[in-house]
């Protein structure tokens, strides 16, 4: 049998993909032609790509894209990605969620990662509301705004994970909207090239929970840095606490080396950990030295 | 006078930071050079300078891997070490030291044989040879082996040059000399044979024996957060790291711990976890991801007291029915309680092998005690270990959770074979995507908890029997409780009364039930509860008549075993 191959091949052909759970008109469905689109311009097959998401909406991606997949916990995305990253350096790791699941439940983890720096990307999908569990308010969602469990609005200071991550750092840090189509393709596709952890904040409107941040407010409230040099940090941190309009694009990118590289694991052998065997050689060496 | 026939159980006391474990590590290597088989283990406080701290040592003619109670020389180095272990002072404890060391209110009662180790450590230029002076002072009572102790010495402080090489050498010989006249002069005499096929052997500590034994299991990926007493195996993997090209990352919690080992396991690494209670609490959720995602692991949990914080620096085997019940929802798990070295090192490797085949949780329990615990032993058999691999190739067609007989889905791992992998946290279909179709469920459920749970408890191997299976009484031990009991049922020496040990705690193969018919059983366990006769009534429908329990944060003591029993048994 002759697997498909470019975009087609991460077109998922197994029974139970088909029955898709987001809301029609979500912007999850443009997350994932972009992520589609991109994945196949890279030149990438299915079985070189591990998607690893947590829980929500966003999280079901590894179900509507073919590629290796594992769907887990809220928040807990990031240290298993890390995990498959460490194990087998020869996969394109991803790590997908949404604003909760990264920057609520998984905060501590997004923290740590940076600090860590392992060669994967992590997509958060923000779309300022938390959808699934019908809309309460996120990290992100901005002050003022009502719902259900905040009925005299939400008063809490949205978190910045750009000024965040620039702040801490990190190896490469990005956002875009996924209304604009080819824009957030190339800076995906960046994401998945840079050696090094990278972020990118997606923004995304809730089509059921949130009219406050549709489509028509992101185009009124970002707009692109065409004048932005990513490797000045200074800068970076300056356009990062922009907070309308919304600065969009590339604001941070810091060479330093990756988690995988700085572990002894592979300094002389570079096969994926499940190619190889226990050294029983060495537990030989080891007893006989216990004799001292 | 003083007499020690066979055996003599040293112990050396003196606060955090004092260097009793280097009084300790001379000791141990060179009196097991000496032909003399050796056991110590240590009990301190949780806090980093000051408190007491002791170590026991037994020296023997005869293999020897218990804790006892009774105390035959005491060598304190601070005064409070005899107010602190006062109920293990008999009338032939003899205390071996200096004046100054021994409170007022034991003046005169004790058994007090005065020495100047300080001031021979002074001779030879500093206080900072207090600690070699003594090693020597009891290697000398033996008549031990000098050379092992200068060998000892040139490796422990060779990289500090050869000047501290030298004076503590001369300081050994100090207090070597000093313990041979104590010896000849007949205030302390110390009979024990030797025997010469121990020098050969190796000494072991239940951390390295967990560290090594994964090692041998192929273990490539350890994840951790540092917590008492788990951390010691964590240490030993990030010393071996290097040499064995093998990821160790201290992270950012228990959580991401496990989290970042089953990501390695999902990728095809053999990865592991080692923690204590308070650390696989928060690893729960993790370990239902586990159950149902069908993601190998293997955790190490060295236990203490809990609840919560409890005694971080002490002992219980108190955990047991948190392995078995952590996690929400019905999925299997395998848990391991090691109570020797050997079963230390062969189960952990193994571990990873039943890890793999299973696709479930592997818990290796074991404890303080268990961990700061060693003694000599022949080397293991290291071609006794076996790798063995259950990994597939995901071909055209393939499928993650695709039910089986007996509930064993073929594993493949991203990266070999064209096809994908879906691994899920949520009920899923055979290829790994969500479902909520009830039949569905029902078979996946039931594929999980039932089918694939079987098939491990009807490969369970079966329990060890340590004497007559006719025997009336049947003491029922686990885990680190085994070598208490063991000795204390020597020395009851009694042929109604046999030993039948647990290693393999959990799934129990129903085939144990036999072992138990017609018998009195008295359980004994580190633990208020008796949590492991609980267990045996649940799985096996097994009555255990008398439980022996101790729950002080202290390791069972060989005479207290013995006297539990004689007070059970007719």
């Amino acid at each position: 049998m002759n697997l498909p191959t470019g975009r087609e091949a991460f077109e998922p052909r197994r029974p139970g993909s088909e029955d898709v759970a987001w809301c029609p008109g979500c912007g999850n469905f443009g997350i994932r032609n972009i992520l589609i689109s991109a994945l196949a311009e890279l030149g990438l097959r299915p079985s070189q790509v591990a998607i690893i998401s947590g829980i929500g909406q966003a999280a079901k991606m590894p179900h509507y894209i073919n590629a290796n997949g594992y769907h887990t916990l809220h928040g807990r995305a990031i240290p298993i990605a890390t995990g498959v990253k460490a194990a087998n350096p020869e996969l394109t790791v991803i790590a997908e969620g949404g604003d909760g699941d990264m920057y609520a439940e998984g905060g501590n983890h997004l923290l740590h990662a940076i600090r860590r720096n392992p060669d994967i990307t992590v997509l958060i999908h923000d779309n300022r509301i938390y959808g699934l569990t019908k809309g309460q308010a996120s990290p992100t969602t901005m002050v003022g705004m009502k719902t259900p469990t905040q009925p005299w609005g939400v008063f809490e200071e949205p978190f910045n994970p750009v000024a965040l991550a620039v702040a801490m750092n990190a190896s490469f840090v990005a956002r875009t909207f996924m209304g604009y189509f080819r824009e957030s393709v190339e800076i995906i596709k960046k994401a998945i090239q840079h050696r090094g952890l990278a972020i990118v904040d997606i923004l995304h409107p809730c089509v059921s929970f949130n009219r406050v941040n549709t489509y028509a407010w992101y185009r009124e409230h970002t707009y692109w840095m065409d004048d932005h040099d990513p490797h000045d940090r200074e800068a970076a941190f300056r356009r990062a606490i922009e907070t309308d309009p919304l600065p969009l694009g590339i604001f941070y990118i810091n060479e330093r080396p990756t988690f995988e590289e700085s572990v002894p694991a592979y300094r002389t052998d570079k096969r994926p950990l499940w190619k190889r065997e226990p050294k029983l050689d060495l537990v030989e060496e080891f007893f006989e030295s216990k004799r001292l | 006078m003083s007499e020690f026939r066979d055996e003599v159980s040293i112990v050396l006391g003196g606060a955090a930071g004092q260097g009793i474990q280097t009084v300790e590590g001379i000791l141990t290597y060179a009196l097991k050079r000496s032909g003399y088989h050796v056991y110590a283990n240590k009990e301190y406080m949780s806090r980093v300078r000051g408190g007491i701290n002791t170590t026991e040592i037994r020296v023997s003619s005869r293999r020897v891997r218990a804790f006892v109670r009774r105390i035959d020389i005491l060598v304190p180095f601070k005064q409070g070490v005899l107010s602190w272990v006062v109920d293990r002072i008999g009338k032939n404890t003899v205390v071996l030291g200096e004046r100054e060391n021994v409170e007022e209110s034991f003046l005169g009662k004790v058994n007090l044989v005065e020495v100047p180790p300080t001031k021979l450590a002074l001779e030879t230029g500093s206080q900072l040879y207090l600690n070699t002076t003594v090693a020597g002072l009891i290697v000398g009572l033996f008549h031990g082996d000098f050379g092992a102790v200068e060998e000892y010495i040139g490796k422990r402080f060779g990289d500090k040059g050869e000047k501290v090489v030298q004076k503590n050498i001369e300081a050994a010989r100090k207090g070597y000399e000093l313990g041979v006249k104590l010896h000849s002069d007949g205030t302390i005499k110390v009979e024990i044979k030797r025997d010469e096929k121990v020098k050969e052997e190796i000494l072991l500590s239940g951390t390295e024996a967990v560290g090594i034994g994964a090692l041998a299991g192929g273990m490539n990926f350890l994840s951790f957060y540092p917590m008492s007493p788990s951390t010691g195996v964590s240490t030993f993997a990030a010393q071996k790291a290097e040499e064995f090209r093998i990821i160790v990352e201290q992270v950012e919690d228990e959580i991401s711990a496990i989290n970042m080992a089953l990501g390695a396991w999902f990728a095809g690494a053999r990865a592991m976890v080692s923690t204590s209670g308070g650390g696989f609490a928060l690893t729960s959720e993790a370990l239902s991801l586990a159950g149902m995602a069908e993601n190998p692991i293997v955790i190490h949990l060295a236990q203490r007291p809990g609840p919560a914080t409890g005694l971080p620096t002490r002992t219980m085997q108190g955990d047991l029915n948190l392995v078995l019940y952590a996690g929400h929802g019905d999925f299997p798990r395998i848990v391991l309680a090691p109570g020797s070295m050997e079963e230390a090192f062969y189960l952990t490797a193994e571990a990873f092998n039943l890890a793999d085949r299973y696709q479930v949780p592997v818990i290796i329990l074991t404890d303080q005690y268990f961990v700061d615990t060693y003694y000599n032993l022949p080397k293991p058999d290291v071609g006794r270990v076996k790798f063995e691999r259950y990994i597939v190739e995901a071909k055209p067609g393939y499928r993650r959770y695709e039910l089986t007989e007996d509930g064993i889905s073929p594993r493949a791992v991203p990266g070999y074979g064209e096809e994908v992998v879906i691994a899920n946290g949520n009920e899923h279909d055979e290829w790994g995507d969500i479902t909520e179709d009830a039949e569905l469920t029902k078979l996946m459920q039931e594929k999980r908890a039932v089918r694939k749970l079987e098939t491990i408890r009807r490969n369970a191997p079966l329990p060890r029997l340590i004497g007559s299976k006719d025997a009336k009484y049947l003491v029922v031990s686990w885990g680190s409780a085994l070598h208490a009991v063991e000795e204390a049922l020597e020395k009851l020496n009694r042929n109604d009364v046999a030993l039948l040990h647990f290693s393999w705690v959990y799934p129990l193969n129903p085939e144990t039930k036999r072992f138990f018919e017609g018998k009195t059983v008295i359980a004994v366990e580190n633990n208020i509860t008796g949590q492991f006769a609980d267990l045996l009534r649940k799985e096996l429908g097994v009555e255990v008549h008398r439980r022996v329990l101790k729950y002080d944060g202290r390791p069972f003591s060989v005479e207290e075993v013995f006297d539990a029993l004689k007070g059970v048994i007719e």
